[in-house]
């Protein structure tokens, strides 16, 4: 069994440790590539031939195809890295985060506005819920014991 | 010898860059942020350091979970602006200090800092968005620039105590330069990044500003306590990206241990930051 991490019980949040480093590497190095201007060309004009050059887990593959932004984490991605596509698609980072937390960017442009999400509620999973309350990350990861996918 | 001018702490958020870039600094979810800064650039005007030294992080930039440097130090003599995945911004390129910052590597390695030195690298709104902030839009940057790279995006990242002991031995290596234009060479140091965000997950848009706010009293008064904080702390407190503050703590290593404050600023939202500045001084006695 892996070993545990104190920051494990931190809700809503993917900590980009060794774990997860492993897991999503060939998803990071494929958004890494994106910093190339002919690669973006390359993409945009046929995604999954694009893709083929990477060895995504079939997983991966479909987390990216849907810009399924928060699957791209729980696969491994780090945002920086994820954040290249979501820039090649135009969006912008309240867009994606709004899409992680489960509302539009406005909405979530607006919380920034109100002060941002507060901390209060926020430290720990199981905690008293203010405000929204996000999900605890599921953790698929490799080589931890209760979900080993 | 070299004199200090001033230590810089300030966030590096992409979307200050745009805003300068696309002359968008009157629109009115601007104006307050830049209104605010007027008095920093009005300082770093006067300071007129001829080297600025930016402790920054790189965002799958130059660096991509490849090669994953804990700390790198550039000795070019320049740097272009990195396209980090829609087009490089449109600012001046980095000038360079190679000849400040082969000294730099020499007395850090001799001090068991073993740094890797870095010649060709791109530099990312990291490095260059500090400039904006602190410069505006010139045609061509006032100052040289010695990156210094500290890796806060592959978990682990260094210790905030590793941080304050490499500013140190900076500030060393800075009393020690003996280059043919060390006699008073008007050197500042940035410590960039935070303050209190988080980019990624449900908790996305978490922002503390009785965090940002102690973190600066204690990177004033008591850094080597604060220096002390354990990583998932700031990321429990001031969010996964949170994490990046202890850059700052390089940059206070720099500065003598008592310093007055110049300067202080924190707004929120840029984007999804609590955007903070601070400006630093020795003391002057």
């Amino acid at each position: 069994m892996a070993r545990a991490r104190d920051y494990d019980d931190i809700p809503g949040t993917y900590v980009f440790d060794g774990r997860r480093s492993q897991q999503g590497y060939q998803l990071n190095m494929f958004c890494m590539s994106l910093n190339a201007e002919a690669n973006r060309e390359r993409f945009r004009a046929d995604e999954r031939a694009y893709l083929d050059g990477f060895e995504l887990t079939p997983q991966q593959r479909r987390a990216v195809i849907e810009r399924d932004w928060l699957g791209m984490l729980q696969l491994g991605g780090n945002i920086y890295y994820t954040f290249k596509l979501a820039a090649l698609d135009g969006l912008s980072m309240q867009d994606v985060g709004g899409a992680m937390s489960g509302v539009s960017g406005a909405e979530f442009n607006q919380m920034m506005i109100d002060g941002g999400r507060p901390v209060d509620g926020n430290r720990r999973t199981g905690e008293a819920p203010v405000g929204q309350m996000p999900e605890p990350p599921s953790p698929e990861i490799p080589g931890t014991a209760e979900h080993s996918s | 010898m070299t004199t200090i001018v001033g230590g810089i702490g300030t966030s590096h958020v992409p979307a200050v860059g745009a805003a300068i870039d696309n002359s968008k600094q009157h629109e009115p979810y601007w104006r307050p942020y830049f209104d605010k800064i007027q008095p920093a650039r009005e300082w770093m005007a006067a300071a007129q350091p001829d080297v600025c030294i930016i402790v920054y992080n790189d965002h799958a930039s130059a660096f991509s979970l490849r090669l994953i440097p804990t700390f790198a130090l550039g000795v070019a003599a320049g740097y272009q602006p990195a396209d980090e995945g829609y087009g490089p911004r449109q600012v001046p390129a980095v000038q360079g200090h190679p000849e400040l910052a082969w000294h730099l590597a020499e007395s850090l390695i001799g001090d068991e800092f073993d740094i890797t030195m870095v010649n060709e690298m791109d530099v990312d709104h990291g490095l260059t968005v500090p400039l904006s902030v602190m410069y505006g839009q010139p045609s061509v940057w006032p100052c040289r620039v010695i990156p210094i790279c500290v890796n806060v995006i592959q978990y682990p990242p260094p210790s905030g105590k590793r941080c304050l002991s490499l500013g140190r031995a900076i500030r060393r290596a800075l009393d020690s330069y003996q280059g043919s234009d060390a006699d008073g060479l008007r050197v500042a140091v940035f410590g960039t990044g935070g303050m209190s965000h988080q980019l990624q997950g449900e908790r996305a848009g978490l922002v503390n500003v009785d965090f940002d706010t102690a973190f600066m009293d204690e990177l004033i008064a008591e850094p080597d306590a604060g220096c002390l904080r354990p990583h998932t702390e700031y990321i429990r407190e001031a969010g996964s990206e949170g994490i990046e503050l202890v850059m700052w703590f390089v940059m206070r290593g720099v500065l003598d241990d008592e310093v007055d404050e110049v300067f202080r600023m924190n707004h929120v939202p840029t984007s999804n930051t609590s955007n903070g500045l601070l400006i630093l001084q020795n003391a002057r006695g």
